[in-house]
């Protein structure tokens, strides 16, 4: 039982740091609530989706900011399909990042606009191992035979 | 002359007498042939002389009266019969013309003495235009004074200047001795003297004004003489050895009026007079002219206009100086009030989010514990914990609500709720509280009062609890009673609630609690007070309270937008009190069978919706997911599209609603196209539209083509049950951000 409970604090104090440092918001949580015995799964398959999603998304755009000319309504529209779908998750800093990444693509500026691409990456990359881990802990709190402690406000 | 004619012998002893006669009458000869030439040349100089005539008859008698005499000469000799004939020749003709020049000049003299008599006449004339002359150019030049000295007026329009120019310009024009200008002093009574024309630094003379002098000047608008001994005419030693020079005085109106008629002044009483003063040299015997006269009271108008203008533009120099400076200190405190607002919002917005984040793990952890094991009181204990926690997150919110509330910018978030049942969790959790300090609660509800009641459950909750928290606060013994009963229309016009106009009708009706205590009151005095942010009536007894004192001016807040009245009655200290609150809350309207067959939920309105056909369309896969799970989890049976011909495709009348992205690039056709495919409103599915944001623009734009809500992303579970719920309800959405 100890060790349950351990788990479940770890569980507790990871969900925690994360939304206290910004990488998920209250949309994860309503994520959350909407699984439930008939839907078990449902938050993994949303987030593998949206790791799936994005990765396809970020390689279309660091192909298109090779080209020569550099078709900027194109690039808008895969930010903001990333834009949409970071904050359907309650990814936070990728979808900041994102609206920053916007602008810069108003502006026609290349520089803000491969800046603003590696920083997405860097996020996307960051929170995608944030989830991972979350997972993770939450898998071996289910196999110690405790039970998730949600919703967790 | 006797001629004999005797022999006789030159120079006889008569001859020195004879020699005497000779020599006399060629004199005589000599002058009388002179004096017509004289007269000739003089003639012919002057060509006007009108008797010619009468001088060639002169000159005739003259030439032959000198020929006689001439011709006398020969007649001492002896002489031939010749000269006998032409002497006698001659003085025939002499006495011809002789008496005809006396018989002209019979008829010639009166007309020369009339001609002397013209002559004065017209040299009278000629000193007569004379005068006359000099009396124009006197004038004439007097005009060109007034001119010039107008012109020096008037071109400052400084006051000291004006006064100065006037009295140096009269000074010269007139060639006055001295000129001095007396001003009216500040209280009115006394003249003083302020500018003289000698003297730089006059004395401060002051006079009374009211002696006869002066009143006799002031109240004729001509120049008046003075005596040069009276008080106002004395400004300096006499210097002269004899008279002094002729002093007058005249008035100079001092006008507060900019505009006015120089022959039509209002002889009001109250108008203030300067008094000019102007003497003559002394030693002089100048008298003062009339047109000098004339002159100074010209010279008085015009200073008086001056003077007026002078005075309006330095009052509009100090009013434009002071509407500078209030500018300016307006701009300054509005920049001020900028920055103390900002500052404020920023502490609130820091404060709010420092607050959260314990309060996060309070609820997160308190949620845990009542996972685990615990006994029925432990659980009890959470449960309170819990609630508390949340209310501490609602209070909060409330916060920041509150400066939202000043800016008018908070709305009531109105929902379907059991009515009982907010006043017995007010009492459950303030029972605890009460019953430590011993003091005893009591609810009553009034049979009538409605079960349901459609407004803001939280807010309700909230103020209800901050009274009888109040009320508990300030009770140190004794009972505590709340009642709440529906308002009838007499009660509701209360005397001290003299603008509440309530107006009760079919669909809504006005709610009215009661909380009485038996604490230690308030002074009726103190009341207004109180619902006042952060202010506290000074009994020094319970120091110990601590509360910010924004409880109750959220509540009246509240009360306010709940289109309600709060009110506190005590009879004063000692003697407890009362906090009474009317509020509007509406009756829930029947709901529709086939709609929900389900009975409303305390809270939520419906919780699940079995069966409820939806069709979701977004493009970006995660998006959809995440609100396909949504719907799927409130018991939707949901049908997910990805673009919108296939939602076209695939929409019927069987989908009840339908949630479009507008982001989506042809979101909004689809709408348009919706409603040409389904022209009767029950036939197609309710449209709402999930944005990134609810600007006006959007929701604009969601109106026109026809969509029957909005809902903002990201949509949590709760508001999608309540959207839901209104929907199925209502048929059209309450905004909802």
């Amino acid at each position: 039982m100890d060790s349950v409970v351990l788990l479940q604090r770890q569980l507790v104090d990871y969900t925690a740091q994360l939304f206290n440092e910004g990488f998920l918001d209250d949309q994860f949580n309503q994520l959350q609530q909407l699984q439930d015995e008939s839907n078990p799964d449902f938050v993994v398959e949303v987030v593998t989706l949206f790791f799936e999603d994005s990765e396809r998304l970020l390689n279309e755009l660091a192909k298109a900011l090779e080209q020569q000319s550099i078709d900027y309504r194109k690039i808008d529209a895969h930010v903001h399909q990333l834009k949409g779908s970071s904050s359907s998750i309650g990814a936070q800093r990728v979808q900041k990042v994102c609206i920053a990444f916007r602008n810069y693509c108003e502006e026609r500026n290349i520089e803000g606009c491969q800046k603003c691409l590696q920083q997405v990456k860097n996020e996307y990359s960051l929170v995608k191992t944030k989830l991972e881990t979350l997972f993770k802990l939450e898998q071996q709190v289910l196999a110690a035979g405790g039970s998730i402690p949600w919703p967790m406000q | 002359m006797e001629s004999c004619n005797c022999i006789e012998p030159q120079w006889p002893a008569e001859e020195l007498l004879m020699k005497y006669q000779y020599i006399s009458d060629f004199f005589i000869a000599l002058a009388y042939f002179s004096i017509p030439l004289e007269l000739i040349y003089f003639v012919k100089k002057s060509s006007v002389f009108p008797y010619r005539w009468v001088l060639v008859q002169f000159g005739a008698f003259i030439v032959l009266c000198g020929a006689t005499h001439l011709i006398n000469l020969w007649t001492f000799n002896m002489h031939s019969r010749t000269v006998a004939v032409v002497m006698t020749t001659s003085k025939v003709l002499t006495a011809v013309v002789s008496c005809a020049t006396a018989l002209m000049l019979v008829h010639i003299i009166p007309d020369l003495l009339s001609v002397k008599t013209r002559e004065l006449f017209l040299k009278n004339k000629a000193a007569e235009l004379d005068r006359e002359m000099g009396l124009i150019r006197t004038q004439e030049e007097t005009g060109r004074h007034v001119r010039m000295l107008t012109h020096e007026i008037r071109s400052t329009l400084d006051r000291h200047t004006i006064l100065k120019t006037t009295l140096v310009e009269l000074g010269r024009t007139l060639a006055l001795e001295e000129c001095a200008l007396w001003m009216p002093t500040r209280t009115g009574l006394e003249l003083q003297l302020s500018y003289t024309l000698r003297q730089q630094n006059p004395v401060e003379y002051t006079v009374p004004i009211q002696l006869p002098v002066i009143n006799q000047v002031f109240s004729s608008n001509r120049a008046v003489k003075i005596s040069p001994n009276s008080p106002v005419a004395r400004i300096r030693p006499i210097a002269g050895k004899y008279m002094p020079g002729e002093v007058v005085a005249v008035r100079v109106p001092l006008l507060h009026l900019s505009n006015f008629q120089i022959n039509d002044w209002p002889e009001l009483s109250t108008r203030r007079y300067a008094l000019m003063v102007l003497m003559l040299p002394s030693d002089s015997a100048r008298q003062w002219h009339v047109h000098e006269l004339e002159l100074v009271e010209v010279v008085a108008d015009q200073v008086a206009v001056a003077l007026s203008h002078a005075a309006i533009l330095e009052e509009s120099m100090r009013a434009r100086d002071l509407l500078m400076e209030q500018n300016v200190a307006l701009d300054h405190a509005r920049r001020e009030a900028e920055t103390a607002i900002r500052a404020r919002n920023d502490f609130l917005a820091v404060m709010n989010h420092e607050m959260r984040t314990p309060m996060h793990a309070i609820i997160a952890l308190s949620s845990l514990l009542q996972e685990t094991e615990l006994t029925p009181e432990q659980r009890l204990m959470v449960e309170t914990i819990l609630k508390s926690s949340n209310l501490l997150v609602t209070l909060i919110n409330d916060v920041l609500d509150l400066s939202r509330l000043e800016d008018g910018s908070l709305q009531l978030e109105l929902g379907t709720f059991n009515l009982h049942a907010v006043f017995w969790e007010v009492l459950n959790l303030i029972k605890p509280v009460a019953s430590v300090k011993k003091l005893h609660i009591t609810l009553d509800l009034a049979p009538d009062l409605p079960e349901c009641a459609i407004g803001d459950e939280k807010r309700l909750m909230q103020t209800t609890l901050n009274v009888v928290g109040n009320a508990v606060k300030f009770s140190k013994e004794g009972s505590i009673s709340i009642t709440a009963f529906v308002a009838k229309s007499e009660s509701l016009r209360d005397i001290r609630a003299p603008d509440f106009f309530p107006a009760p009708s079919d669909d809504h009706f006005y709610l009215r609690v009661q909380v009485k205590d038996s604490g230690q009151g308030i002074n009726p005095q103190e009341i207004p007070k109180l619902f006042t942010k952060f202010a506290q009536t000074q009994t020094l007894a319970n120091r110990n309270s601590n509360g910010s004192g924004l409880g109750l001016a959220i509540s009246k807040r509240f009360v306010n937008l709940m289109e309600g009245h709060i009110w506190i009655e005590s009879e004063g200290l000692g003697k407890g009190c009362t906090v009474i609150f009317i509020v509007k809350l509406c009756i829930p309207k029947r709901s529709n069978e086939s709609k929900s067959p389900f009975l409303p939920n305390a809270n939520h309105g419906q919780s699940s919706f079995p069966g409820l056909k939806v069709l979701v369309l977004d493009d970006n896969g995660v998006s959809r997911m995440v609100t396909r799970g949504l719907l799927v989890h409130l018991g939707c049976d949901v049908t997910a599209v990805s673009s919108s011909d296939e939602c076209l495709h695939v929409v019927s009348q069987e989908h009840k609603v339908l949630f479009i992205d507008v982001c989506m690039p042809d979101g909004f056709e689809v709408a348009v196209r919706l409603h040409e495919k389904f022209t009767k409103r029950h036939e197609r599915p309710l449209i709402v539209a999930l944005a990134g944001n609810t600007d006006k623009v959007t929701k604009e734009n969601c109106m026109r083509v026809g969509m029957d809500g909005v809902i903002l992303k990201p949509v949590s579970v709760d508001k999608m049950r309540s959207v839901l719920s209104d929907l199925l309800e209502h048929w059209v959405l309450f905004d909802t951000m």
